[in-house]
């Protein structure tokens, strides 16, 4: 243990603690800005170049990065020094001496890290004039790059290379040119880029944000001849409460249900039920190959991937062409949702499907890319028509001069809104496989379960490895969130180290809690766990929590789809994938 | 998904620099010296499968090209022309031999003639003062030029 003082105080800290870290321990709070860390996920991006959280050490004669300088026996630390709080007003009026002063139309404002910063640091004027610089606006189906207002702070290069192993991101140039950009600085689009979103998550400013469809949604409400539905996906109930001043993880799925009837949404349904339908088909799709798998077909594949998440599928059509046959065929419930919608629901209702305009409540911007896929296109009409996030949600409901804490408790429609509490839990790192246990176990073995909480399927831990017992039957699931996670895990298949049946994954942290479209975390994981546990206790608190026994999915099946797989699912309901790999191929041949 | 398009030899030479170097990433400045050294220049499609060759992003590796200066993206013409701008050249006219080749051959500096002939740089001081103002093509060396020699110079490589 090494001892030394922080402001006078005595602290006491392990070996290899930098003083940002002894600092907070003591209570003591020093400012960062580029410092970005996901506790307990292993993440840390600490590149100590912003200089924002410098603090004076008696006999050293510079003033040290917090973030980046480890402390030391009798080490004697001053965070808030007169020449400390100088050099660090200093620090930020030179960021924001090549900063866009249009704090009043930036989508991060009252977000923003460094607006905040400058605010508290008491900054009235920019002292420095001069040159600023330009980059050309990057405008990609889900994220919007817009790197004047960069800070070169490089916490979306770590979240794309170091946590998600994309690597569609890295610095580029140098001196004043030096900017975060993909190869060549070409389109987000044309890059490996996923759209999971982790940059914007994670930016600190507004340089990387997502792009808004509210405008859009607006319009169509608008549009007599347009009959609105919406849909909303399990995490969004349990983070969307905080950007009306709730707790994280306040359930708030009652009012929520009010506000979109209140915006003017014809139809106010839920992505659950859609979840209890993707369960229906990937269940079975995973009985019918362990099945087969069992009686010695070796033309199966295992393990069966889910492909509920649309960051995970654009990373594994980037990164795993050869096993592009390996993830379940189902569709995404949005995706799953939109169709059915746009077909049964559309059927039902005597409506045209031009005139149904179908919306998606996401905790996610790679939904925003996924429902624009060609694949999911009628006749150029896609299944669903706009995404759009928790955030983007939040601010549609204020504009609208509603405050939700103030709605009442109500209902979603019928039939496309009763859910199980196994479709709840899809919006946290285990749940869609739990929920998938929950059918699979009770189709496969024909028993009833005497408990549906699996609780070895849960947990934040990054790489999950559980073994569930059918009956006498073993079944090996793996568990992944986070894109290197997933990697670590695939790799592993692929080189024959590990067999599983099934394996989960998630692209963001802790599942589409922390998907990159819900409020702003700010990479504090405390948060992400609370959303994550109110699922668990709606899932707890619901009558029926086993997709099967969702009897609006029941009618769905007898009145229209026949069988899960069958003819009509696999139109409707299941999909394929592309090898997105950049090629090198031999000129002239 | 990009469609790189190489030729059958540049994909071996640069596969063979990669497994020279153990094809480690670690190693990657090493390899893009080399590589830019067989060809001039790097391009994007060869950056593409160096990054392919080493497992690492594509993104990483131009980041590393656009940060060294010594790297560079510009095609080299068969006949690179280098016009020393060193203090002892510059006072002794090198700036006007630098325009007289920019006008003959019709390039800007940093460019490459349309046919892949020539391309047109500037360096500091070949060590050759004293017979300044210097221009290298290649590997030879032309001193004490005045504009006027320019076009036969140029005319010594057309034919």
């Amino acid at each position: 243990m090494i001892n030394l003082t922080i402001d006078n105080k005595p602290v006491q800290v392990e070996e290899g603690t930098t003083i940002l870290k002894a600092a907070r321990k003591a209570g003591i709070h020093i400012p960062t800005l580029c410092h970005y860390e996901l506790k307990g996920m292993k993440l840390e991006n600490r590149p100590g170049g912003c200089r924002v959280c410098v603090v004076e050490v008696k006999g050293r004669r510079n003033l040290a990065p917090a973030c980046a300088t480890d402390c030391m026996e009798g080490m004697e630390v001053f965070t808030h020094s007169a020449r400390v709080v100088n050099a660090r007003r200093t620090v930020v009026e030179l960021i924001l001496s090549d900063h866009p002063a249009d704090c009043l139309t930036c989508a991060k404002s009252g977000e923003c890290e460094l607006q905040s910063l400058a605010q508290y640091l008491g900054i009235r004027d920019i002292p420095f004039k001069g040159e600023q610089s330009h980059y050309r606006a990057d405008f990609s189906p889900s994220i919007v790059r817009d790197m004047d207002k960069c800070i070169m702070c490089r916490r979306c290069e770590t979240m794309c290379n170091k946590f998600q192993t994309v690597g569609a991101l890295s610095g580029v140039n140098r001196g004043f040119k030096a900017v975060v950009a993909p190869a060549f600085e070409q389109d987000l689009q044309d890059s490996p880029c996923t759209f999971c979103g982790q940059c914007v998550m994670a930016c600190p400013v507004g340089a990387l944000t997502e792009v808004d469809h509210t405008r859009q949604v607006i319009n169509a409400i608008n549009d007599p001849k347009k009959t609105v539905v919406v849909q909303t996906a399990p995490a969004v109930r349990v983070a969307l409460g905080e950007e009306f001043g709730m707790q994280p993880g306040e359930i708030v799925t009652g009012k929520m249900a009010a506000a979109l009837r209140r915006l003017g949404f014809d139809y106010v349904f839920d992505t659950d039920f859609a979840a209890d339908l993707t369960i229906m088909e990937e269940g079975t799709e995973l009985l019918g190959r362990i099945s087969k798998a069992m009686a010695g077909d070796k033309s199966v594949r295992l393990p069966i991937l889910t492909s509920c998440c649309p960051g995970w599928v654009n990373f594994f059509e980037h990164n795993f062409p050869d096993m592009l046959d390996v993830p379940s065929t189902a569709k995404s419930p949005q995706q799953m949702f939109g169709a059915i919608t746009k077909s049964y629901w559309a059927q039902k209702m005597g409506l045209k499907r031009e005139d149904i305009v179908c919306v998606s409540i996401m905790p996610c911007v790679a939904k925003k890319y996924e429902c624009q896929r060609d694949e999911f296109k009628v006749d150029g009409n896609p299944d669903v028509d706009y995404s759009l996030t928790t955030r983007e949600l939040a601010r549609f409901i204020k504009q609208y001069n509603l405050n939700l804490k103030d709605l009442p408790v109500e209902d979603f429609d019928s039939p496309l809104g009763q859910s199980t509490g196994a479709a709840v839990i899809f919006g946290t790192t285990g749940g869609v496989i739990e929920a998938a246990t929950r059918t699979a176990y009770e189709v496969f073995t024909g028993k009833k379960l005497d408990k549906v909480d699996f609780t070895e399927l849960r947990g934040m831990e990054g790489i999950r490895d559980a073994h569930v017992d059918f009956n006498g039957t073993d079944i090996h699931i793996g568990i992944a969130h986070g894109l290197s996670n997933a990697r670590r895990l695939l790799e592993m298949v692929r080189n024959g180290e590990a067999q599983f049946h099934a394996i989960e994954v998630m692209a963001c942290p802790g599942g589409c809690v922390g998907g990159a479209g819900q409020p702003y975390h700010h990479g504090n994981t405390e948060i992400i766990q609370k959303r994550a546990d109110a699922l668990y206790r709606e899932d707890a608190g619901k009558p029926i929590r086993k997709s099967h026994e969702n009897p609006d999915i029941q009618t769905l099946y007898k009145e229209f789809l026949g069988e899960p797989c069958g003819h009509l699912s696999h139109e409707l309901l299941h999909t394929h994938y592309f090898d997105r790999t950049d090629k090198v191929v031999i000129e002239g041949k | 998904m990009a469609i790189i398009k190489l030729s059958e030899d540049k994909v071996r030479v640069i596969k063979d620099i990669c497994a020279s170097f153990g094809n480690k990433s670690g190693e990657i400045i090493n390899v893009l010296h080399q590589v830019q050294g067989r060809f001039g220049y790097l391009s994007a499609e060869v950056q593409e499968e160096v990054a392919h060759e080493l497992n690492m992003s594509v993104a990483k590796v131009y980041g590393i090209v656009s940060f060294y200066s010594f790297f560079t993206m510009q095609p080299k013409g068969e006949h690179p022309i280098d016009v020393c701008l060193g203090t002892a050249c510059y006072v002794r006219g090198a700036e006007k031999v630098l325009d007289a080749f920019s006008r003959q051959l019709n390039v800007k500096i940093g460019e490459c003639t349309p046919d892949g002939k020539f391309s047109l740089n500037t360096l500091r001081c070949v060590g050759a003062c004293g017979l300044a103002p210097v221009a290298m093509i290649g590997d030879k060396v032309y001193g004490r030029l005045t504009p006027d020699m320019i076009p036969g110079i140029i005319a010594e490589y057309n034919n």
